[in-house]
């Protein structure tokens, strides 16, 4: 097993270890533990996509995802200052329903693979890029501006609408009720 | 130097997407609903990498680079929202936030 395999593994178990732990009651209850599960399953994505040769984008995934989005998050639960989420537990409602369904999907994909890995049916594996400037800043530039153009303008505008959004809809009306 | 199956990159990508998608319908909590999305966008943006490092083509770090953008406004949004839903009936809970229930 080369090493860039086992830093995969390693990686990736880690992220959806922390993805479990966003989720689930014993350590998810709190939204403070939550956001520091996420914020170490974003940290291990990262990674992985820094395994994918996505250099560019693993490091705007620590800029964006685990600098600016977490902050917002922590600042957010700190803010609200909520008690821990009580349970209620035994409760059958459709939505259960729909994740253990989304659970199952999951395990029937996952044991396909690994049968199919098992009987040595060979699995594509992942070309090494060609390229040196792959996933690079150069690269990917190039394409935001030529072939994403439209997309790359528009995201500008949106994040322009999201800021109005954010600001308009959390600000404290003065006076009167909120 | 042998390099990773394509299919076990999808698997973390569905595993990433799954989680997410049990955490949006069974939480009640609106900021871990929120937190469980962006799992479920992580999940995506994995697919779409290993995808493009499949085909030897970056064309796909740049969708991932807007899918992050909009990312960053559904946050942003959903927070402030949050807030004012907290300002308005002290709870964050979805199951409780039933004003606009017919």
């Amino acid at each position: 097993m080369s090493g860039e395999l086992l830093a995969f593994y390693v990686l990736a178990g880690a992220a959806v270890a922390g993805a479990l732990c966003v989720v689930l009651p014993p350590f998810g209850r709190n939204p403070l533990h939550a956001a520091l599960a996420l914020l170490a399953t974003l940290a291990f994505v990262a990674g992985v996509f820094v395994i994918l040769s996505a250099h560019l984008v693993a490091v705007l995934q620590v800029l964006v995802y685990v600098g600016a989005v977490m902050v917002l998050f922590t600042f957010v639960v700190l803010l609200l200052n909520l008690r821990r989420e009580e349970f209620i537990g035994a409760r059958v409602t459709p939505w259960k329903v729909g994740a253990v369904a989304a659970a199952a999907v999951f395990a029937v994909k996952t044991a396909r693979a690994v049968v199919a890995a098992a009987t040595g049916a060979r699995a594509a594996d992942l070309a090494a890029p060609g390229l040196e400037t792959y996933g690079g800043i150069r690269d990917v530039g190039r394409e935001l501006v030529t072939t994403y153009l439209f997309p790359f303008e528009l995201t500008s505008i949106l994040l322009l609408v999201a800021i109005l959004g954010a600001v308009l809809i959390a600000r404290r009306r003065e006076g009167g009720a909120p | 130097m042998t390099s990773i199956p394509l299919s076990h990159v999808l698997v973390l990508a569905l595993a990433l997407f799954t989680i997410g998608a049990v955490g949006v319908m069974t939480r009640r909590n609106l900021l871990v609903v929120l937190m469980s999305i962006e799992l479920m966008l992580n999940g995506a943006n994995v697919a779409f990498l290993g995808f493009a490092r499949w085909h030897g083509d970056s064309l796909a770090h740049a969708a991932v680079f807007i899918v992050m953008a909009v990312a960053a406004a559904e946050v942003s949004v959903g927070l402030a929202l949050a807030m004012a839903l907290f300002r308005h009936g002290r709870t964050v809970d979805v199951d409780r936030s039933t004003r606009l229930k017919g």
